[in-house]
């Protein structure tokens, strides 16, 4: 696993394990002894047992629900419609400010400095060469007033504007018949979304709310917009994207929320 | 030949196939509900209603999404094969048909006096028909609003029968309720009768193989 891949992935760290630690605590290893790891495993094996009562706790019945997670997946990727467009709203309808939304609270968003900002770029791309903000902004932009709908149940309507992602894929020469667009963030926050709707006409690359560049806590200075897609899978404060045909995983899907969240 | 069939395969009231759909379901609707509580909590609809935790599946958001989307299948496969099989069986138009509103009100008068007899539990009332085909047709409703719910895009004609994204969820909400006050007085009443339980388990009194019975309309009183 210590070997590098010949196109390094942003994805991983750049620094391989740091191998003094291994070195330093040598004794140490060598006193725990195969006996106590067994032990400790049994205490652990008691412990699983007295959460008994909460079935959810059960590893088995935890992995079978996520095969049936993976098998939505499929379900959800058939019932995709790629040309079909998600209902679209007048200028009227527009809330502002939009509703935030992230792993953390409002209050403690670290913003991105704009000018010293860069994406990233990474995997299946022909032209790997990193963006500014000046840049990204002389691309074609367009605009789409679209529902946000969170996992959570509530909704709002926006008005987002921004590059279309297939237009910049095609421009960085990405392989469009890869699996997963990957995404990651400035706040450590990942994401991935399926081909597909990558390739959506409503899928953008925002850096405007309501006309007005997107401001910090809403993913400034640039973030993904899909109408077809659950609020999570719309990554903030992007600062490296992948395409990649291995899994990519993300922030909450691998905590258990479904990957592909199609609304 | 369908009925021919059928004549032969219900010689109990609740025929195997029957009880295994009836049980299934029962899990199924249960995992749905304490699921979807556990979802409602996320973001409530109403502020005073907030379902506890001990009252719900699935520990995190994400485990009771899990469950909810894993029992949606079960209850939907089990749904399909429970609707052909009282199509097919002719089960729907014996036990279920025909509904007249004399016969509901009679049978609500006699209910509200405590005459109501429940020695012959192989032929339904009036009231107990319309509470069988009103939930089955009200579960065909959940299923359509959670689709609604899930797909508002990709299934975005369907949604708009619902009104907007949040009209969905009301209505998603509100079959729940009607779910659970169908579940409160279903069991409910047989506790007060236990052995349609039996029934459910065992199969039940023997029912005439030769469909006879089907002919008649079921009195609402009929013991009396």
């Amino acid at each position: 696993m210590s070997v590098r891949s010949p196109s390094p992935s942003v994805f991983r760290p750049t620094t391989g394990v740091d191998q003094s630690i291994l070195e330093n605590n040598k004794a140490l290893m060598a006193e725990i002894g195969r006996r106590r790891i067994l032990r400790g495993s049994l205490s652990l094996g008691a412990l699983t047992m007295l959460t008994g009562c909460d079935v959810t706790s059960d590893s088995a019945v935890q992995s079978a629900l996520r095969m049936v997670s993976t098998f939505n997946d499929r379900v959800q990727a058939l019932l995709f419609r790629p040309n079909h467009l998600a209902p679209t709203f007048s200028a009227a309808e527009v809330v502002k400010p939009p509703r935030f939304n992230a792993y953390y609270d409002v209050n403690d968003v670290s913003p991105v400095d704009g000018a010293t900002w860069k994406l990233e770029l990474a995997g299946l791309i022909d032209d790997k060469r990193q963006w500014n903000a000046r840049q990204i902004a002389e691309l074609p932009e367009q605009e789409w007033i679209i529902r946000h709908v969170c996992v959570e149940g509530w909704d709002y309507i926006g008005q987002w504007s921004g590059v279309n992602l297939r237009l910049f894929l095609e421009r960085i020469g990405a392989d469009l018949k890869a699996r997963y667009v990957a995404f990651r963030c400035a706040d450590d926050y990942t994401g991935s979304i399926d081909m597909a709707t990558a390739l959506h006409p409503q899928t953008i690359l925002a850096t405007k709310y309501a006309g007005q560049p997107i401001t910090d806590p809403f993913g400034f200075p640039l973030r993904l917009r899909t109408a077809t897609k659950l609020g999570f899978k719309n990554p903030k404060w992007i600062t490296a994207i992948e395409v990649t045909n291995r899994y990519p995983g993300g922030y909450w899907e691998d905590r258990g929320f479904n990957w592909f969240s199609g609304i | 030949m369908a009925r021919s069939r059928a004549a032969v395969r219900s010689q109990r009231l609740h025929p195997l196939t029957l009880r295994i759909m009836h049980w299934i379901n029962a899990v199924a609707i249960l995992l749905m509900i304490l699921s979807g509580w556990k979802i409602y909590n996320d973001e409530v609809l109403f502020g005073w209603l907030h379902f506890p935790d001990w009252m719900t599946i699935g520990g995190e958001a994400q485990g009771a999404l899990q469950w909810h989307f894993f029992a949606m299948w079960l209850l939907m496969a089990n749904g399909v094969c429970y609707v052909a099989y009282g199509v097919w069986t002719g089960r729907f138009r014996r036990q279920l048909a025909p509904i007249r509103l004399p016969d509901v009100l009679s049978t609500l008068r006699d209910a509200l006096r405590f005459r109501l007899s429940h020695d012959d539990i192989t032929h339904y009332n009036a009231v107990q028909k319309l509470l069988y085909v009103g939930i089955i047709a009200i579960i065909v409703v959940q299923v359509l609003s959670g689709w609604a719910v899930w797909k508002p895009i990709q299934l975005s004609e369907l949604a708009a029968l619902f009104g907007s994204f949040q009209g969905a969820r009301l209505i998603h909400f509100l079959g729940m309720a009607a779910i659970v006050g169908f579940l409160l007085i279903h069991v409910a009443l047989a506790l007060m009768v236990p052995k349609t339980i039996g029934a459910m388990i065992t199969g039940g009194p023997p029912v005439d193989p030769s469909g006879a019975s089907s002919a008649e309309p079921s009195p609402p009183h009929a013991a009396e």
